[in-house]
């Protein structure tokens, strides 16, 4: 089905600790949801790792964590790692997901009809 | 590995960029039984060609598989697919097609938290898995509507005899849809918007 990611060798679990240097995702920020849309602060710098310098690269324009996740062929449990990294560091911004509180529900949901009616 | 020579091939293509000005974005689950149509329904209505974010289940949250009913030994992984609409120049609807399993859910932390709502996709010739689904959607507090995806050899099924089947309470919506087509599946997710614009209104009235 999908071919995203198809040129990377399988994610077994071992290779999987290897770019995460066996952290976890438990310790990531709660802002990160799936939906979360993020932008490259710049470009992939020299002597970045290869899944770091990826990310930047195509994050040029919003991503989802969910689309990294499946561009890279990595699951999100380790595209949340990176991101944090590269959080830290300032690599990358992140936009949260539209929570309840931001925008009066209904605003939100009309607004989404709209949308949809145009499609 | 060979990282380098990859990279190139890596990333949406062109017409899969999103604006610069998108800044929010918000979603919903596609839940449903194997088979059932959530890739179809999701592919349908997607700017997209669907695109599938795996995580791989180890052992221990294997089990007994169900359709197998062997015990697996080695790690699992499992696949969800997801599409995405631009609502406007600001806003991004994604849409993820979630197995029914509540099992697999864990696997993407945070699936249902946010969630504008869910459909729940139904085939009539296997009822008792989306029986299952709803009562997990009402425990988490999820708002859904149901959709009964039309498989010609599916028997001919009233919507209110489902609606007393799946145990429904009268206020949630049941629509018919062929998930093959756009407009199907972009009235279902019209329909879940509707309902949610009903429960706000409601909530604000109170
Ligand atoms: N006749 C008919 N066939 C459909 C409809 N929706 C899906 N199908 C077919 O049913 C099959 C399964 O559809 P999928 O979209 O892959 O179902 P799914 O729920 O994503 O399946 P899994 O991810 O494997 O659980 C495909 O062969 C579809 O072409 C429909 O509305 N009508
Ligand atoms: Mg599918």
């Amino acid at each position: 089905m999908s071919d995203a990611g198809g040129d990377w060798e399988e994610s077994s679990p071992e290779r999987l600790y290897v770019i995460t240097g066996g952290r976890s995702g438990s310790s990531t920020p709660a802002t990160l949801d799936l939906v979360t849309l993020i932008v490259a602060r710049s470009g992939p710098a020299p002597g970045m790792q290869p899944e770091h310098a990826a990310i930047t690269r195509i994050c040029q324009a919003p991503l989802s964590v969910a689309e990294i996740s499946a561009y890279l062929g990595l699951p999100v449990s380790v595209v949340t790692v990176l991101l944090s990294d590269l959080l830290a560091e300032d690599k990358v911004l992140a936009r949260a997901p539209v929570q309840a509180a931001r925008l009066p529900d209904r605003a939100l949901i009309e607004a989404v009809i709209d949308g949809l009616q145009k499609l | 590995m060979d990282f380098k020579s990859s990279e190139q091939a890596v990333g949406p293509r062109s017409e899969d960029v999103l604006p610069t000005t998108a800044t929010a974005a918000v979603k919903v689950v596609i839940v449903g039984g194997f088979g059932v149509g959530k890739t179809t329904l999701v592919g349908s209505v997607s700017e997209i060609r669907p695109l599938t974010t795996e995580e791989t289940m180890t052992q221990a949250g294997v089990g007994v598989d169900d359709t197998q009913g062997v015990e697996r030994k080695t790690s699992t992984t499992v696949a969800m697919d997801f599409g995405r609409i631009s609502i406007n120049e600001e806003l991004v609807l994604y849409l993820f097609g979630t197995p029914g399993q509540e099992r697999f859910w864990f696997l993407w932390r945070g699936l249902f938290e946010g969630a504008l709502g869910a459909v729940v996709l139904v085939d009539t010739r296997r009822l008792e898995v989306s029986f299952d689904v709803i009562g997990r959607l009402e425990e988490r507090g999820v708002p859904f509507v149901v959709a009964v995806n039309n498989f010609p050899d599916a028997p001919d099924h009233p919507l209110e005899e489902l609606r007393s089947a799946l145990d429904l309470p009268a206020s949630v919506p049941i629509v018919l849809c062929d998930a093959r087509q756009r407009g199907s599946s972009r009235d279902v997710l019209m329909t879940l918007m509707r309902y949610l614009q009903n429960l706000a209104t409601t909530q604000e009235a109170s």
